[in-house]
């Protein structure tokens, strides 16, 4: 199907942009939502000089979702229809701090996985009911396996990555498309503070990863591919063993 | 993963501390701290370095502002690239005013030296095509600059080599053009005489040219080289491919690669490939502007030890005298250089009180780095263009004197009011310390 309007929740986010930019030239309007107005500004007037056709804003905060409603009204106002929803925020949990203070630990889940839970089923209903539309969400390779220096985080996308799945297994019967994307490392803000090793990627090279992922209808995909075997490796280290590795 | 060298991999860099700031209006510059912009490190010396200080990764700053396609007027971020800029809007049928040798540098790189092209008689340089920009100074000031708003910190900004702040975003005109194909003249010429005959007679009719010259040889072929003239084709359809594939060079080579004998073997295979004395060919911009874009890190085929660039620019009055005697002692220096580029500067007055081009002839070559043997015959060359009041590129340099750089800018004493307290340069510490030469 053709792609022509898009709503970007998280949309300031580095990934998110990159892959905006691509649809962009194709010539699509965008709602944009986040909870920074001058940086969805910023993104806004970029995407607008590379093509795109109408672009607009919203504001949300995924520690506080209960806005989910509101959102999905006002995209629907804004572009009459929505083609896509890509859903990008995220927040890389300080795993020491959330070790000593569970009322974080939640926020995050907040933010990570129950926000995102609930626009993707506000929208689901309107995509079920249309009979076709495409969601993708980033998820993360982090939430194939628990790791003792990454859990919260990886619990949360590893619940989405199940939840996605679900949803999948429910829209697929409407013509729908439910895009799980799990990217690796990725040298964005977010993982500013994380020492660079060879394995990180650069957003542009995901988001092109992810354009072609929407386009094609893909399920789950890996990104970049080598992941996919790196976490098939990583899954399959006996409990008993990996329990004893620090990672 | 980024190592922040320059573009000669001479000085050797390792990088104290580096920001990456991701939103124009957020960026803070705490202190005590100095620092230095870095955008794509296509400098070849330490002008873009700063070893003791914190470098200010500019290259996430790349969104576009606005963009106005009846004028051509472009309003972007510093760190947006030559490469992205052309991505975009050459399909649409516009160009960048000016540009460079290679399509990936930033538009601050630009700016901070004041770059020059091809078409430099015609269009002067960049920082003449640009009409305001924003920078940000260490005390948190931000000023629009303009030819009317701060006009004092316009000019010192523009060729300022990053010394006078962070420059955030900027606006220029871009030019229209009737077709990405270049229609191109190849002509042969055997002395520089020639060549300025040639040159002469092109800057009426030609938008683009310039010339590689021949100094690996000796005796009456010194001298010898091609002249290569060119416009935009006219009516044709400005839809095209675009070519982004690169081959990545992915090793650094044996440092035998380029001994004085593979460059003589290069330089004589370039001047045969001309096979009549006029050749017309139709060029791609990609090959026709960016030729050694094509091997992404052609850089490390220098091997470890790096290598030094050395641009200077002679008074049309000293003419080919001083030049021919330029080549003569590359050449029996022996330090053969693998790409030897000529080109006269037109007389439009720079933007920028630090701007290297001025009107006469520039010849650019590179030397893999041999120590002081390569140290000792640039030097020697400096003596020559200091006593004919011409002057040395800094955006390629790595080793000129602080007395030879007074000479090159006498305007420095007057820029150095607009530099701010806390940012400099590797280049800039070099250039204002005095040494013995
Ligand atoms: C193959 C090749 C061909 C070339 N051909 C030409 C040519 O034909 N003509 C020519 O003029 N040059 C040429 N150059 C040199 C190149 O164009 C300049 O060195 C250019 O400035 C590099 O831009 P950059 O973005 O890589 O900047 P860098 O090299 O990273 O930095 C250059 C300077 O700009 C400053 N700077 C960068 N961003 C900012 C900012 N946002 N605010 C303030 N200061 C900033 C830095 O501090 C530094 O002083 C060539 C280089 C190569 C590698
Ligand atoms: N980078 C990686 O290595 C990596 C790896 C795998 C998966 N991912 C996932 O990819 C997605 C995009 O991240 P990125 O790498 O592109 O990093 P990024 O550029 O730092 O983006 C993070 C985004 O999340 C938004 N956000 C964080 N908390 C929010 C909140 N409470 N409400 C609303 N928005 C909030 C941020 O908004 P502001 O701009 O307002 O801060 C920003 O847009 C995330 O879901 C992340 O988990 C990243």
């Amino acid at each position: 199907m053709n792609i022509n309007k898009i709503v970007i929740i998280g949309a300031t986010s580095s990934i998110a942009h990159q892959t905006a930019l691509l649809f962009a030239r194709e010539g699509v309007s965008f709602v944009l939502a986040g909870r920074n107005q001058n940086r969805l500004d910023a993104c806004a007037k970029d995407l607008q000089a590379r093509g795109a056709k109408n672009v607009s804003t919203l504001i949300m905060d995924a520690a506080n979702p209960s806005d989910g409603k509101l959102l999905f009204e006002q995209s629907l106002m804004t572009l009459g229809e929505i083609d896509l929803l890509y859903i990008a925020h995220g927040s890389l949990t300080d795993q020491a701090r959330a070790n000593k203070d569970t009322g974080y630990a939640l926020e995050e889940f907040m933010v990570n996985f129950n926000s995102a839970v609930g626009y993707a089923m506000t929208f689901a209903e309107y995509f079920e009911k249309r009979q076709m539309g495409n969601i993708a969400v980033l998820s993360s390779v982090a939430g194939d396996r628990g790791r003792g220096s990454n859990y919260i985080y990886g619990a949360a996308k590893g619940g989405l990555s199940i939840f996605l799945q679900g949803l999948r297994n429910r829209l697929a019967k409407s013509g729908v498309n439910v895009l799980t994307i799990k990217p690796g490392f990725v040298d964005t803000p977010m993982t500013a503070d994380v020492p660079k090793n060879p394995l990180f990627a650069k957003p542009e090279v995901i988001a092109k990863g992810i354009y072609s992922a929407i386009k094609n209808g893909k399920d789950v995909i890996y990104l970049p591919w080598f992941w996919r075997w790196i976490m098939l490796i990583v899954r399959m280290v006996p409990e008993r063993i990996f329990k004893k590795m620090s990672l | 993963m980024k190592t922040y060298q320059s573009w000669g991999r001479y000085p050797k860099f390792i990088p104290h501390k580096v920001i990456r700031p991701n939103w124009r209006d957020e960026i803070t510059l705490p202190l005590p701290a100095e620092y230095l912009c870095y955008g794509l490190g296509r400098s070849y010396g330490d002008s873009c370095l700063n070893s003791t200080g914190t470098l200010i990764d500019t290259t996430e700053l790349s969104k576009i502002i606005r963009f106005n396609p009846e004028t051509g007027l472009l309003c972007c971020e510093a760190g947006l690239s030559i490469a992205e800029i052309l991505k975009e809007y050459m399909p649409h049928g516009w160009f960048v005013p000016v540009t460079p040798g290679t399509k990936f540098i930033t538009i601050g790189g630009a700016i901070a030296n004041d770059i020059h092209g091809k078409n430099h008689h015609r269009a002067g340089n960049f920082g003449n095509h640009v009409s305001r920009f924003e920078l940000l100074r260490s005390t948190g000031e931000r000023f629009i600059c303009s030819r009317s708003e701060n006009p004092d910190l316009f000019s010192a900004t523009i060729g300022g080599l990053g010394l006078t702040g962070m420059i955030t975003w900027a606006e220029f005109q871009m030019k229209k053009i009737s077709s990405p194909i270049i229609e191109c003249e190849n002509i042969k010429f055997g002395t520089i005489d020639e060549f300025l005959a040639l040159s002469a007679v092109s800057d009426a009719r030609f938008e683009y040219s310039v010339a590689w010259v021949d100094c690996a040889s000796s005796g009456r072929k010194l001298g010898r080289g091609i002249f290569m003239q060119g416009n935009h084709k006219s009516s044709d359809n400005p839809s095209f491919k675009w070519q982004g594939n690169q081959i990545p060079f992915p090793f650094e080579a044996p440092d035998m690669m380029l001994t004085s004998l593979t460059v003589k073997a290069f330089n004589l295979l370039y001047y045969n490939k001309q096979v009549s004395k006029i050749q017309h060919t139709d060029v791609d911009f990609d090959p026709f502007f960016y030729p050694l874009d094509k091997i992404h890190n052609w850089n490390k085929m220098y091997g470890k030890r790096g290598f030094l660039q050395y641009q200077m620019v002679i008074p049309f009055e000293s003419g080919s005298k001083v030049l021919f005697e330029i080549l003569r002692k590359i050449a029996d220096a022996r330090e053969g250089s693998f790409l030897a580029v000529l080109k006269t500067f037109g007389n439009i007055q720079a933007a920028g009180m630090m701007s290297f081009p001025r009107p006469g002839i520039t010849l650019a070559l590179d030397f893999g780095f041999n120590g002081e043997r390569t140290l000792k015959l640039l030097e020697n060359l400096d003596a020559i263009v200091r006593e004919c009041g011409g002057a040395v590129y800094p955006a390629k340099d790595a080793r000129m004197s602080n007395e030879s750089f007074k000479r090159y800018f006498p305007r420095y004493e007057e820029f150095s009011k607009y530099i701010d307290p806390n940012f400099s340069s590797d280049f800039w510490k070099r250039v204002t310390t005095s040494q013995k030469i």
